[in-house]
């Protein structure tokens, strides 16, 4: 069972080559494109934790998302930058806390109930910073300066450079897929997992799901922070959107595309998504009807996703060697 | 008489105005196998889903060496030690037999808040898990799906998770549902074997299965307890027969 991971892994390491190599053939908008996918691949990853592998369908998680980048809007002074070091890990608190006290009243829920409560909560923060003057409204605000990377007079990276800005992108986004790999493997990863099959049986083995379900959307709010950090930082520019459900949406069509508890699924639905509304959108103004097909044959044909496809082959493959062998 | 591990007393829940399980008492003792038999809806489920936690009893009370926990969730009694199985198969079908008593075992680290040494790294859980398996017979299946196992299999399964708990008391509910005649012996005799040292409470359909292994029977009717005592006593006694039994069978 397990020998299909490896063509698997070898995949990915070529994309990851790819990816680190791909700025030397990229013009300047693919190489923001592309930040601005692997930035919203970590999002779509934060959400896989909950949605994939502990079980929870959250159709809020863009408030995190939006927490992260108003926190660098709120860190950033107006005629000078936010330091990197400060501001992220802030972002990540912050986003983190709010999981937090989200958390205790949202996860007493379940099923249908909780997925109807987490876009309550989104839509909740989508309209209190379209209303708040000082936040911008609903116009937005706009952070001047991208943040500092500069520590102790040493400034590792740029980040108003669009290079140096797409390596540090690629490189969170490599750390977190490894972190959340690490997470899962653990035994904290492990009762998630058996949480999402049958949460009743964990609680008769003995274990207090609740705390470990509070703890998972701890840490997928705190990456969604990060990922709405990052989107902040790239545009310099904040608006509501960030927290709607819209974002939401989109970010678990990716997961789903993706192939849900994966890990790495997410991260191709993000490829998939972006690049193909891209696509669309550059052949006709409304893109949004091909977009929606797709989805629709892509849920009836795909029911696992690309990663679905993607191990399907390997196995098929596999099965074609032995059988010449 | 030395202190029963657990000791039951006047015990009740109510579904509105159904009365499930009335007033019931029993004692459970270390090394002892106590079968609990009725007919359908006599509450025998029910008295489990209470004891375990999984419902908040209606009155009563429930001491677990010397302390009440009546009302306690169910993560908690099990993490004391009183561990369930279930009448439904209830694994994890996509974890090996292993990785499923792995994660019952886990449930005995002080806390599974443990985020970055891989799982199947702990000793202690690996142990835990490896004799659950051994002594439920499953060693040879340890790294097969528990969906691939046949279903007396997953009903062996089922019990080693419990056992992986490193549990004091057992609470079986029906574990013999559903098996071929040649499976059920080899359960019974797991069970047996797992009574000389757990408190085990086995509630149970098959009549002649419960008659041969139980060292104390306790017959439920209507959510009371209609007759309780050694299995010859029980067998002997009028209310019982006619209630469980049948008329017609006459006295051995």
């Amino acid at each position: 069972m397990h020998s299909y991971r490896l063509p698997v892994k070898l995949f990915l390491l070529l994309s990851l080559a790819a990816l680190i190599l791909f700025p030397s053939v990229s013009s300047k908008f693919y190489l923001q494109l592309f930040s601005k996918i692997m930035i919203l691949a970590i999002l779509a990853m934060s959400l896989d934790l909950l949605a994939g592998f502990t079980g929870l369908i959250s159709l809020g998680h863009a408030a995190f998302f939006g927490l992260g980048a108003y926190t660098l809007l709120l860190m950033s002074p107006e005629y000078a930058a936010a330091s990197l070091w400060l501001s992220l890990p802030a972002a990540m608190t912050v986003a983190a806390l709010a999981a937090l006290v989200i958390g205790v009243l949202v996860l007493r829920s379940s099923g249908v109930y909780f997925i109807m409560v987490t876009l309550a909560f989104g839509q909740m923060f989508f309209y209190y910073v379209t209303g708040a003057r000082r936040f911008g409204g609903s116009d937005g605000a706009y952070i001047y300066f991208k943040p500092d990377a500069t520590l102790a007079g040493w400034a590792p990276i740029q980040l108003s450079n669009n290079l140096h800005f797409y390596y540090f992108v690629l490189a969170l986004m490599v750390a977190v897929y490894l972190l959340l790999r690490i997470v899962i493997d653990s035994p904290f990863g492990h009762v998630i997992c058996g949480i999402r099959v049958n949460e009743n049986r964990m609680r008769s083995l003995g274990f207090p799901t609740f705390r470990y379900k509070l703890v998972a959307f701890m840490i997928a709010g705190a990456l969604a922070g990060l990922a709405g950090y990052l989107d902040a930082a790239q545009y310099g520019f904040v608006s509501p959107e960030l927290f709607g459900w819209r974002e939401s949406g989109i970010v678990l069509m990716m997961v789903i595309l993706g192939g849900m508890g994966t890990l790495y699924g997410p991260i191709l639905g993000a490829f998939a998504l972006a690049l193909l509304q891209e696509f669309f959108a550059d052949h006709t103004k409304h893109w949004l009807l091909p977009m929606g097909l797709f989805i629709i044959l892509a849920v009836l044909v795909l029911p696992r996703g690309i990663s679905g496809v993607l191990e399907r082959l390997v196995v098929w493959g596999w099965n074609l060697g032995a059988r010449r062998a | 008489m030395p202190e029963p591990v657990l000791r039951i007393q006047a015990l009740s829940k109510n579904f509105g105005g159904l009365k499930a399980v009335r007033e019931v008492c029993l004692d459970l003792h270390l090394s002892e196998l106590h079968a609990v038999i009725g007919p359908n809806g006599a509450g025998k489920s029910t008295l489990i889903n209470v004891i375990s936690g999984e419902l908040h009893p209606s009155g009563g009370s429930i001491r677990y060496e010397g302390r009440e926990i009546a009302g306690f969730p169910a993560d908690r009694i099990a993490r004391l030690g009183i561990v369930r199985s279930y009448q439904k198969v209830n694994v994890f079908p996509w974890f090996t037999a292993l990785e499923n008593c792995r994660l019952a075992a886990q449930s005995r680290l002080k806390s599974s808040m443990r985020f970055f040494r891989p799982a199947r790294k702990y000793a202690e859980v690996n142990d835990a898990a490896e004799r659950a398996l051994a002594l439920t017979g499953l060693a040879p299946r340890a790294g097969s799906f528990a969906s691939a196992l046949s279903h007396g299999e997953q009903r062996q399964l089922e019990i080693a998770m419990t056992v992986a708990t490193s549990p004091r008391v057992l609470l079986l509910d029906e574990p013999l549902a559903g098996m071929g005649a040649e499976e059920s012996l080899q359960l019974l005799a797991l069970i047996s074997r797992l009574s000389a040292d757990h408190a085990i409470l086995l509630v149970e359909h098959d009549m002649d299965a419960v008659f041969s292994v139980a060292r104390v029977l306790t017959v439920m009717v209507n959510g009371r307890v209609l007759e309780s005592g050694p299995p010859e006593v029980v067998r002997r006694s009028h209310a019982v027969q006619e209630a469980y039994l049948g008329k017609e069978e006459p006295a051995p």
